[in-house]
């Protein structure tokens, strides 16, 4: 189990304090998938970055199965059970995408087990083994090869930043699966997802709304979910209203 | 073959992945000495009267077939000048391994300068590797300075796949080539340098004939206070095609200095070169974090992935 505290995270800009995530307070309990959902630049991003280590946030406390994790790094919270998937994959020169998930098991994997994850993901595993984790793959093959990677760490706590991002809708119809079939296998571990699609929405246990930093509203699927659609539904009329106005048409 | 001790086979396990007498031909070559040699019926390997150093001539046709020369060095104080020439026969297909490895333990600099002249003729096609690794922790430098020399004539390719990973203290390394028409040069050059290291490698390659081909890739890693310089010209005499890449990782107080060269002569040549030279990307650092390894090994990894 995750817990957040009263996070907040300021950055200087120009030597102006902004104020990323703001006094953020949640849970993501064992056995639960979890969405993080809001508009862009509301923090989300910044959250997940801050629960696997890579930002440290300027208030607050993190706990991570009773302990307090606020002040490890990385590696120490990887090697408690945190993944995290990157929202941009890295690219490696010279590192195959059998090594990239030889690291991630923390063993030496036989190539025949490597290639389970891979199908996992929707690549035939034989063609991509041996190819370099670099420029050569495109972006939909590297997010699966990034996803890989976390589903090979079997791990207590995975984070998945926009994992649908830079991915063709084809692969991510194949993704809703991994996914389902992560939450199905989840027993002592849970699942934190930030996303804005509405398919990945269907299958959260439970949703978060970030918004402008802040935890907008926080409950179950059919508690948020409703609300979330309501809101989507709003937008379109004010963009149907602005298209008539472009048209030289007055507001319906 | 006579007895070697210990550590010469370790450096001829790392200089020519040899554990024991390899198959084919060869010439295993020991603190200046010739302590085994075979010749095959396709390729003959014969000592030169004038100068130290071998001849080895490939057959017309030969196929599949190798060689090895390697060189080990472990008394300090030695400096030698090799002359090794190779005369690859029309059509033939062969590997020729070479390599110097020094351990160097005493406080006198031990240096080996191989000077390695090949010869192809019409549709001859060569893989060569050369391996150079240093040892030993003597004051005494570890000094290799290879010159190379290529000559191909019409359809002929070459592969040349160069290494320098650990040990050697300085490195003069010079490559010159001259292609024929539809020639073709492969070059894989893999280098890191610790410590105080210094190594230069320069490149002149004349594709002079019709679709001739160069394609001149070097990875590096500069480490410590160590010192790099990357010389690559090609020079484009005909309709051909020529590339050059420098991709180096830059730690610690390390130096590196990347010359690309191109000189176009006629209207078809087409010539590129890439250089890149930065530190390791933080974000491949936390990526490799986030799976668990701490910084360093993560460090490690990305290098050795850069360097295979």
């Amino acid at each position: 189990m995750l817990e957040l505290k009263n996070i907040s995270f300021q950055v200087d800009t120009e030597g102006k304090e902004k104020e990323i995530v703001r006094d953020v307070s949640l849970t993501v309990p064992d056995r639960k998938l979890i969405v993080v959902t809001g508009p862009n630049g509301g923090g989300k991003s910044t959250l997940a970055k801050l629960i696997a280590g890579i930002e440290k946030p300027t208030g607050g406390s993190i706990r991570f199965d009773g302990e307090d994790i606020t002040d490890k790094g990385v590696t120490e919270r990887a090697r408690m059970g945190i993944s995290y998937a990157f929202q941009q994959p890295v690219r490696f020169k010279g590192i195959r995408v059998l090594d990239l998930i030889r690291i991630a098991a923390g063993k030496t994997l036989s190539v025949a087990d490597a290639c389970e994850y891979l199908s996992a993901v929707g690549l035939c595993a034989r063609d991509y083994m041996d190819r370099e984790v670099n420029a050569s793959l495109s972006g939909g093959e590297l997010k699966r090869i990034e996803i890989a990677t976390v589903l090979a760490r079997h791990s207590k706590l995975s984070v998945f930043d926009e994992p649908e991002a830079g991915i063709d809708l084809w692969s991510f119809r194949n993704l809703i699966d991994v996914f389902r079939n992560m939450r199905e296998a989840i027993e002592d571990s849970s699942i934190l997802i930030i996303s804005h699609q509405e398919r990945i929405l269907s299958i959260a246990d439970e949703i978060i709304v970030l918004r402008d930093g802040r935890v907008e509203k926080q409950g179950t699927r059919a508690e948020v979910y409703p609300s979330l659609e309501s809101e989507a539904a709003e937008n379109a009329i004010c963009e149907g209203r602005i298209r008539a106005m472009g048209k030289g048409g007055t507001v319906q | 073959m006579k007895q070697m001790d210990e550590i010469q086979k370790r450096l001829l396990a790392e200089v020519a992945d040899l554990h024991e007498v390899p198959e084919g031909a060869y010439n295993i070559r020991s603190n200046s000495q010739s302590t085994g040699r075979r010749s095959t019926a396709n390729i003959e390997i014969t000592s030169k009267t004038d100068v130290s150093g071998l001849e080895i001539r490939i057959r017309p046709g030969t196929k599949r077939e190798s060689v090895h020369i390697p060189v080990v060095m472990t008394e300090s104080g030695l400096k030698e000048v090799v002359y090794n020439d190779f005369f690859i026969g029309e059509d033939a297909d062969v590997v020729i391994i070479a390599g110097c490895g020094i351990d160097n333990c005493g406080n006198q600099d031990s240096q080996h300068d191989g000077i390695h002249r090949f010869y192809l003729e019409k549709g001859a096609k060569v893989r060569y590797v050369e391996k150079h690794y240093g040892s030993g922790n003597g004051a005494g430098k570890r000094i290799l300075n290879p010159g190379t020399e290529v000559y191909m004539e019409e359809n002929s390719s070459m592969e040349m796949e160069m290494v320098q990973i650990k040990g050697v203290d300085d490195t003069e390394r010079i490559t010159t080539a001259e292609l024929a028409a539809g020639a073709k040069l492969v070059v894989r050059e893999r280098l890191m340098t610790h410590g105080e290291q210094r190594a230069i490698s320069t490149y002149h390659v004349n594709l002079n004939g019709t679709d001739s081909s160069a394609d001149i890739v070097s990875r590096s890693v500069a480490r410590d206070t160590s010192y790099q310089k990357f010389d690559a010209k090609i020079v484009g005499k005909a309709a051909c095609s020529g590339h050059t890449e420098c991709d180096s990782i830059i730690m610690d107080q390390g130096r590196i200095l990347a010359v690309p060269g191109l000189e176009a002569n006629h209207v078809d040549a087409s010539l590129f070169h890439e250089a890149a030279i930065g530190k390791i990307a933080g974000e491949q650092l936390i990526k490799l974090m986030t799976l668990g390894l701490t910084e360093a090994e993560a460090e490690e990894q990305i290098i050795n992935g850069f360097l295979r």
